[in-house]
């Protein structure tokens, strides 16, 4: 997508991005309790993360694996040494007032992820100022209204493990901001860091926007920037950029506020309202007195260990685009759209196209057949009823010329509503191979029937024969159509 | 011979080889508890019916013929800051009246573990933070040896009643002094190892990097005793060293010939009393005189050590001390009571007004119960202390305050790496002065902070400090020396001191109030 304004939209759209990821742990950041998600509330809590009196904290290495590996995945420098800080403020969700985190020395930084789209319309290098980890605070449920309401908290999630994925502001539209987004989901499905369910809050997104207008004698006029929170779908964050980018346009018309006159301000997105809404001056003029946390020692990481960690990582999804591509001789399209439904479906993928021998054959059958039921069906791929060996021996009989695609298809689609195999199923439908002298009978018949098709044939017009296919499949739902076609043409030419 | 009269070394003997049960040893304490402690006010809790139960259960133990732990039937007295599951810990705060921890602190842990008897909690400074046990909520610990006097702090109960004879050796916790100093204005021995020996989990954080906590009691080989059971390594500590523990007390009696230790001129300057400096001079000569080296050696920072104390210090209890809001646990004030403004004292801050939007009423009714509740709740030596950190760190003074109070750290810890290449350990006063009268600093900060002045440097440094009597004044309060040592040479401190007390008998002096009638 080009970033120059034009007369639809006569400003650049400029945005970054903050993106919170729970990590895959099976404990907390820095205790034994359990992260999974739906407990009864307050029932994942023990001394530290309930931030009670004496109570220590004491690190999680396998989140800081895992934090490690989706830096590594994102290009970032890891650091050598890295130490955490206390975030200070207070909120009843934050039991211990303060949240640790990582302030001045992250664990790493300078990274990249492109977007890339096979079709071309979005495609950026997105710089990632810095990855970080730190621990989540609990959940309140008030009644924002009435004010005077009872609060909840559940501290269940306090202390869960978060990553935060900080980007240059180098995306320039709404669009580009949600495929990036896709990517770095799939990114982070793949390399186990996080389910990122989006429901479930193990993925947050927020997004820092403004405008780049081009105004009078060239110079370009930015606008404030604003912060928006509360999207809770990628669908969300597109659908709050392009309201927040028109609604800021029309601000500027009206005042010609720039950045860096006004505060930063911060908005949430009202999803049902379809707007963004200005949120309490709290978070501008807080001062978190950050400081190194006392309680923690600092983390070094060796070359060793990093190489290791590499090692274990398995590609990501644009290496494993490529190798797909190259392997088994597919358009970059179909690897994209293989690659982008997960880990699970590629192996499928790879097993069908090994058994079948022809990786375009193979990915065509996935995209039009086994990718459509799935999603019609639901579910995962394992779970899928045809699995790559059964559906093999379905190609591979339609190569022999058994039968042709379109009843392929019409036994695909039996063997996944009845369970049977293949074979009960072709047998159950009467499917035989039609020997050459049954066919050579049918079409004589079929010729003698049709006199005007034949005519028609012999006066050149070959396509004529394509009216008998239908009838031949009617006498007898077996036939080749292909053959039919050739044997019908070859007694014409002998008449 | 009675249990009070016994060491503790010798105590655990008794019964191990059942001379003595420990029924009978914590009843003795027990009985002097109640005799003496409505005068002292060392102990914020005593646990009377727990302490027999587990006395007993040693006994019974011991009767079975099964291995006794190594402080079998021990008495011990914990300082308040330290969580106990059966006991309310307070940290002699109104804060925290009444709150009872769901789980035991490690050190507690290994006690109950080692067969020892928890007698009770004593009283300190609120939340560690005072030199004189003046700032507990539950009113002042009177020093044994005067009870119109201060035994110091913020461990003063633990040294109050060791003294006293309640209890034959107590927990103590040192963020600044807060073990040496009350030890050596009570009489007695207090051990601050190297910060990370001793597990700091279940002890209620003052200044995380600076808090560490040590045994007290009547004499070097007893405080051996005690850090042979809390020391090593705990894995839910991440600050704690995973390095093996020494035999503390298997080398006391090893001679000081060639141990070189530092006396830095600059401790005898204006301000160190004149019966205190002799005192210690003396203790100088004592050492020597048993085989030691002195050498005066300098410690060129030094005197930042108090400036540099009370900005580390503040800055990470203004964090530490957050969690205590009202909304969990601990006080909460009650909805709707404004809170009186005293004249002359600290004042809690107007509660935020209503911020102008839709969640104002919650923001505004949880900020003022955050204000009202840490109003009514902390002391006004607390209250100093967040809003001195709260203030350090805050934007635009952090890099002047607490930044530069971190590279004075650093240089204080190179002043100790660099004395301990010409010594072996650091010798001088441990306080200014001997104890002074509950009511005489109280109203002036800022001389209470320099009671810290020997103390502060040895936490900065991480290393280990140890203070024990060297003498008497002519009042009959009692004087203590302090030696400090590098990382983890615990147990040259207590080789040296346990060679001063084979010389000396001030250890064994006892204030007559813990006399016991016959
Ligand atoms: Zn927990």
């Amino acid at each position: 997508m080009t970033a120059t304004p034009t007369a639809a939209a006569p400003f650049t759209t400029v945005i970054g991005l903050e993106v919170h990821v729970q990590l895959q742990t099976r404990t907390k950041l820095f205790c034994g309790c359990s992260t999974t998600f739906g407990a009864a509330p307050n029932t994942h809590v023990c001394p530290t993360c309930l931030g009670l009196p004496g109570s220590l904290p004491v690190m999680n290495r396998t989140a800081f694996e895992l934090a490690v590996r989706a830096a590594l995945a994102l290009g970032c420098k890891i650091a050598p040494f890295t130490k955490w800080d206390r975030k200070n403020y207070f909120y009843p969700d934050l039991p211990k007032g303060y949240q640790i985190s990582q302030f001045d020395l992250p664990f790493s930084s300078a990274g990249a992820l492109e977007v890339v789209d096979p079709k071309g319309a979005l495609s950026r290098n997105v710089r990632i100022t810095r990855v970080h980890l730190e621990e989540d605070a609990g959940k309140s449920m008030h009644d924002e209204a009435a004010g005077t309401g009872d609060t909840r908290i559940d501290l269940n999630r306090a202390g869960t493990p978060l990553c935060e994925i900080v980007t240059e502001p180098d995306l320039r539209s709404p669009q580009e901001a949600r495929a990036w987004l896709n990517e770095l989901k799939l990114l982070l499905v793949y390399l186990g860091v996080s389910d990122c369910n989006m429901q479930e809050g193990s993925l947050r997104v927020d997004a820092n926007v403004n405008l780049h207008i081009p105004s009078d004698g060239g110079r370009i006029a930015k606008t404030p920037i604003v912060e928006i929170k509360n999207m809770n779908s990628f669908r969300s964050v597109e659908r709050a950029l392009v309201y927040e980018a028109a609604r800021q346009y029309e601000e500027w018309q009206a005042t010609k506020a720039e950045m860096g006159k006004t505060p930063k301000q911060t908005r949430g997105w009202d999803d049902p309202a379809g707007v963004t809404r200005a949120q309490r001056h709290k978070e501008e003029s807080s001062d978190y007195r950050y400081f190194p946390e006392p309680d923690l020692v600092p983390v070094t990481v060796s070359e060793e260990w990093l190489a290791a960690t590499r090692e274990a990582m398995g590609d990501p999804p644009s290496v494993l685009r490529e190798k797909l591509a190259a392997r088994w001789k597919i358009p970059a399209y179909d690897a994209d759209v293989l690659v982008n439904q997960g880990r699970e479906l590629v192996a499928y993928f790879e097993d069908l196209a090994e058994r079948v021998g022809e990786g375009k054959v193979a990915s065509n059958w996935m995209q039009q057949d086994v990718l459509r039921t799935l999603n019609e069906r639901g579910g995962s791929i394992d779970a899928f009823p045809v699995r790559p060996a059964a559906l093999a021996e379905l190609i591979g009989r339609v190569a022999k010329g058994d039968f042709d695609t379109s009843r392929a298809r019409e036994i695909f689609a039996e063997v996944l509503a009845s369970g049977r195999t293949v074979d009960e199923v072709v047998a159950s439908m009467g499917i035989a191979a039609v020997d050459d002298d049954e066919l050579i009978t049918l079409c004589r018949e079929l010729l003698a029937a049709n006199p005007r098709v034949v005519a028609d044939v012999k006066g050149g017009k070959e396509q004529a024969a394509a009216g008998l296919i239908g009838q031949a499949k009617k006498k007898n739902p077996n036939v080749n159509p292909g053959k039919v076609r050739a044997m019908c043409l070859d007694l014409i030419r002998q008449m | 011979m009675q249990p009070s009269d016994m060491s503790a070394v010798d105590l655990v003997t008794a019964v191990r080889q059942g001379d003595l049960t420990a029924l009978r040893a914590t009843e003795a304490f027990l009985e002097q508890i109640e005799r003496l402690d409505g005068q002292i006010n060392a102990f914020l809790s005593v646990d009377r019916d727990g302490a027999l139960r587990t006395a007993a259960a040693v006994d019974a133990k011991r009767k079975a013929g099964k291995t006794l732990g190594p402080l079998a039937g021990l008495p011990v007295a914990v300082k308040d800051a330290l969580c106990t599951s059966d006991l309310p810990t307070t940290c002699a705060s109104k804060m925290l009246a009444g709150f009872r921890p769901p789980y035991d602190a490690e050190v507690v842990a290994r006690l109950r573990a080692a067969d020892a008897v928890i007698v009770g909690k004593t009283n300190m400074d609120e939340f560690a933070m005072g030199g004189s046990n003046e700032n507990s909520a539950f009113g002042p610990v009177h020093n044994p040896w005067d009870l119109t006097r201060a035994p110091g702090g913020s461990s003063g109960g633990s040294a109050a009643c060791v003294a006293a004879d309640m209890a034959p050796v107590a927990i103590g916790s040192d963020t600044g002094g807060s073990i040496r100093q009350p030890a050596g204005l009570c009489g007695i021995t207090g051990l601050k190892p190297t910060y990370g020996r001793v597990s700091r989990r279940g002890l209620v954080a003052f200044a995380s990097s600076l808090d560490q906590i040590g045994p007290m009691a009547r004499s070097a080989a007893d405080c051996a005793l005690l850090l042979e059971t809390i020391a090593g390594h705990d894995p839910g500590d991440a600050t704690s060293l995973d390095l093996p523990v020494p035999a503390y007390g298997s080398d006391l009696e090893r001679p000081l010939e060639g141990v070189r230790i530092g006396r830095v001129p600059a401790h005898f300057g204006a301000g160190l009393d004149p019966e205190v400096a002799h005192a210690v001079e003396e203790a100088f000569a004592a050492f020597r005189a048993a085989g030691a080296t002195i050498i005066d050696i300098d410690m060129p920072h030094a005197d930042a050590g108090v400036a540099t104390y009370y900005l580390v210090a503040p800055c990470e209890a203004s964090s530490n001390l957050a969690r205590y809001d009202g909304a969990h646990y601990g006080h909460r004030a009650e909805p709707g009571k404004g809170h009186r403004a005293e004249p002359g004292k600290l004042q809690p801050a107007e509660p935020v007004s209503g911020q102008g939007n839709a969640s104002g009423g919650f923001e505004s009714a949880l900020v003022e119960m955050y204000c009202r509740s840490r109003a009514e709740g902390f002391g006004p030596e607390v209250k100093r202390r967040i809003m001195l950190g709260t203030y350090a760190l805050s934007a635009g003074y952090y890099d002047a305050y607490y930044a530069k109070a971190l590279k004075v750290r650093r240089l204080i810890r190179q002043d100790y790496l660099d004395a301990f290449e010409k010594v072996d350990l650091i010798g001088g006063p441990v306080s200014a002065t001997a104890a002074f009268k509950l009511g005489e600093k109280s109203g002036d900060p800022l001389a209470m902070y320099l009671v810290d002045l020997y103390t502060v440097c040895t936490n900065l440094a991480g290393v280990g400090g140890i203070s024990f009597p060297c003498g008497f004044t002519k009042g009959g309060l009692p004087i203590g020396f302090q030696l400090q040592a590098p990382a983890l040479a615990e147990p040259l401190l207590l080789r040296a001191t346990d060679r001063y007390q084979h010389l000396t008998d001030w250890h064994r002096r006892r204030p007559a109030i813990a006399a016991r009638p016959r």
